[in-house]
């Protein structure tokens, strides 16, 4: 069910949420069960894509992370499994 | 309900896609206003929303409200309405002939992900490019010429907001050729291939086939095994579809989401021009209002003002309703001849509907504020603050606000849980909801206090209060944790939680909502409530006492079916340490739980004689005894029966509104059923388990 939809190595690859506040990197893949891959793809995270972490919600989860010009919102469990590249 | 409009065959018929968030609904309440017609799907709790308005020759248009989705594969049952009425699959819906596409101009890439997948659907289709002032100031820039150009079918920049560009967008509606897409956003050609192939083995009409087929295509393993009971073949040409692409290195679950993300990026990269604008307002805003400090403060601040604007403004209206219904019952009684009827009218069918309209102004405050929190934008911050906390029980932040308000009345609260879209997670919302404790408990509990301590210190009996509503809140929290850990588990449940600009809330929109769901819940909720009052009235009123016999109200009372049934339950309810007479308050507080006491004050009155004229229901109480000389009310009875108001459903209108927002009988009759039991166990707890500890 797990496999990473990027074709970067890994090497290049840090997980989103190590990345200070407010410093954009690309997408590299996303490690996460088939369902909420694709569902997170629908909503634009696609490798490629412009990420950054805007700021955590007042008790530390959920996050709030900005790709494609919006402002989307989920717990860090499914943040863990967006890599990130191009630092 | 949507018969009459749908049944011409020469209506065209229109219907509104689009993102939640991007304006849709304010769309259609502009273009339709108060001509809408709002029911449920057959089968599930969407609300079916049917509008019409006039071209420019005034021509008629049926205008559907499609829910809100992100993406056609569907993954809650809104968005597979949407999906389903597109594909022509709704039973109460022909397949639409022309579709607008409603796009947030402040956030076009995401938003033309849907458009592309409704291109995809071959439909004549019109894109309202809605909020270009918004992203004008926001710096951004949209060649909408382009755009069209781009899209292959017309664009009209819009402001639903002010009406503008409705005209425009009627005008284009009008046009009686309405043109097919001229473009299609190209997919990988494996996938084109393969899904020609599937659509050809559908045996659905060529035009729908296909999109079909793309959909299917991209279904994960635990959806096509859902699907697979009722459509074995499709599934498996799926699967085998599915396999010939991954052995060909295309992932078909992937490869399109990621084709139509790079066409998006080529299309904004020529259409859109992008000015650097430093921090937005909504930014600014957010740093106080979701800031670890200010943001909980403000929070709490915005709730306590909602709540007690609730409360506040609807106090006043709700007097003269329930002041208006004993008016109306009283003239009743005075100005027809003493009958059956009479009573009838005016010890049932009045007060049962008045008991419904008498929720009329909270309601209607509700939808106010809940108008304002979610066009506002702050809804959303709400649930990125509270999901922490909700999550510890396995539910959403979104589920607080629907909670909050269930302290002012459930009624209001188990509708504002539509704002919660995970279908378990609603249910979970709805079914905890009545353990919120609502001011209909206060003056059961305000009662019970004063028996159990008539000489405490206003303190001591405020602290006892904050009890009742903690033992309700940790039942309420207790009892979610249950549901999601067995019937409403719900898989992997994950936040996804779109947190738009902030926005001026539109008046004239919030106003259609509150004036239309509320006439829905009248209609709905009356008609069952006063059937069942009625029944209740029978119960009390009935068999009819020997007009000879010259019996005061108590006794008559007590040989009422009410009061057989009072002691037919007494056995039941002898382990909580209750007899008939409190079985009679129980059951006559089915309906609303504050009943319990104007019932107790008619059944001690019989022996509240001997008592002496001007003795409060209070020292009756406690001076009543049993057979045996003990007192009936004791400490553990006292505190067995506010347990047993903190659990119990005793709500007609609760009842009636679960029924109404879950489509169906069976989750409110399992809640009345489990918080019943739950309110016995509690009690017994309480009583069997203090006797055990000696106390008395």
């Amino acid at each position: 069910m797990i496999q990473p939809a990027s074709s970067l190595p890994a090497a290049h690859c840090a997980p989103l949420l190590t990345l200070p506040l407010r410093q954009k990197a690309c997408i590299a893949g996303l490690t996460l069960p088939t369902e909420q891959r694709t569902r997170l793809m629908e909503m634009g995270l696609t490798p490629g894509a412009e990420v950054q972490i805007i700021r955590f919600a007042p008790l530390g989860d959920p996050i709030e992370i900005e790709v494609r010009g919006y402002r989307l919102s989920l717990r860090k469990r499914e943040a863990e499994g967006i890599q990130v590249g191009g630092l | 309900m949507s018969a009459t409009v749908t049944s011409s065959p020469t209506l065209r018929h229109i219907a509104i896609a689009g993102n939640p968030n991007c304006g849709k609904s304010t769309i259609f309440n502009a273009l339709t206003g108060l001509r809408q017609k709002v029911g449920n799907y057959s089968g599930v709790t969407v609300e079916h929303k049917v509008g019409r308005f006039y071209g420019s020759h005034g021509e008629p248009m049926s205008l559907l409200d499609l829910p809100g989705n992100y993406s056609l594969q569907a993954r809650s049952p809104d968005e597979a309405v949407a999906r389903d009425v597109l594909l022509g699959r709704r039973p109460e819906e022909p397949r639409p002939d022309t579709v607008v596409a409603v796009v947030d101009a402040t956030n076009l890439e995401r938003n033309l992900y849907l458009v592309a997948q409704l291109l995809d659907l071959g439909l004549p289709t019109v894109v309202a490019l809605n909020m270009v002032d918004m992203a004008e100031r926001n710096g951004i820039r949209i060649d909408v010429k382009m755009l069209q150009e781009e899209l292959g079918v017309p664009v009209i920049p819009v402001v639903a907001t002010k009406g503008a560009g409705l005209v425009e967008l009627k005008q284009i509606l009008s046009r009686e050729k309405f043109p097919a897409p001229t473009k299609r956003p190209p997919m990988p050609p494996a996938i084109e291939r393969e899904a020609r192939l599937l659509a050809d083995r559908l045996p659905a009409a060529p035009e729908i086939a296909f999109p079909e087929a793309l959909l299917l295509l991209s279904l994960h393993d635990r959806a096509l095994e859902d699907l697979a009971e009722h459509d074995p073949a499709a599934v498996e040409a799926t699967l085998a579809a599915q396999e010939r692409l991954r052995a060909e290195g295309v992932d078909p679950l992937c490869s399109l989401v990621e084709a139509r993300y790079q066409w998006i990026d080529g299309v904004c990269r020529r259409t859109v021009q992008r000015a650097e604008t430093g921090l937005s307002l909504s930014d600014r805003l957010d740093r106080v209002l979701t800031h670890r400090v200010w943001g909980g403060l403000v929070f709490v601040a915005a709730m306590a003002l909602m709540f007690f604007g609730i409360f506040i403004i609807a106090h006043a209206p709700m007097h003269w309703i329930d002041h208006g219904a004993h008016w109306a019952s009283q003239w009743v009684t005075q100005h027809l001849p003493e009958s059956n009827l009479r009573s009838l009218i005016a010890d049932g069918a009045i007060p049962g509907v008045g008991g419904v309209t008498v929720f009329l102004p909270q309601i209607l405050m509700l939808y106010f504020f809940l108008g304002l929190l979610e066009d506002s934008g702050y809804m959303a911050r709400a649930a990125f603050m509270m999901d922490r906390i909700m999550a510890g029980v396995g539910l959403h932040g979104k589920s607080f606000i629907p909670l909050l308000s269930s302290f002012g009345c459930a009624v209001p609260g188990i509708m504002a849980a539509r704002t919660v879209e995970n279908h378990k997670d609603r249910l979970a919302t709805i079914l905890i909801a009545p353990l919120m404790t609502c001011p209909a408990r206060l003056p059961v509990y305000t009662l019970m206090i004063a028996v159990l301590l008539p000489a405490a210190s206003a303190l001591t009996k405020a602290a006892i209060l904050l009890a009742l509503y903690l033992a309700g809140i940790v039942a309420a929290f207790g009892l979610a944790w249950v549901f999601k850990k067995t019937v409403l588990r719900s898989e992997k449940s994950m936040l996804l939680l779109e947190l738009p600009p902030y926005r001026m809330p539109s008046l004239r929109s919030i106003g259609v909502r509150m004036v239309e769901r509320t006439g829905t819940f009248l209609k709905r909720a009356g008609t069952v409530i006063l059937a069942i009052s009625i029944l209740l009235w029978a119960l009390a009123a009935f068999p009819k006492p020997d007009p000879q016999a010259k019996l005061s109200q108590a006794e008559a009372l007590s040989q009422s079916y009410a009061g057989r049934l009072g002691r037919w339950i007494e056995p039941a309810i002898r382990p909580l340490g209750y007899d008939w007479k409190i079985g009679v308050g129980l059951i006559s507080s089915f309906a609303a739980r504050e009943v319990f006491v104007g019932t107790m004050a008619i059944v001690y009155n019989v022996e509240g004689d001997a008592h002496g004229a001007d003795a409060t229901l209070r020292d009756i109480m406690r001076a009543e005894r049993r057979p045996d000389g003990t007192p009936v009310f004791t400490p553990l009875v006292c505190v067995s029966l506010m347990v047993f108001y903190v659990l119990a459903m005793q709500c007609l209108s609760t009842v009636v509104v679960v029924r109404r927002e879950t489509n169906s009988w069976r989750w409110p009759l399992l809640q009345v059923g489990l918080l019943t039991t739950l309110a016995w166990l509690g009690a017994f707890a309480v009583y069997q388990g203090g006797q055990l500890l000696g106390f008395h």
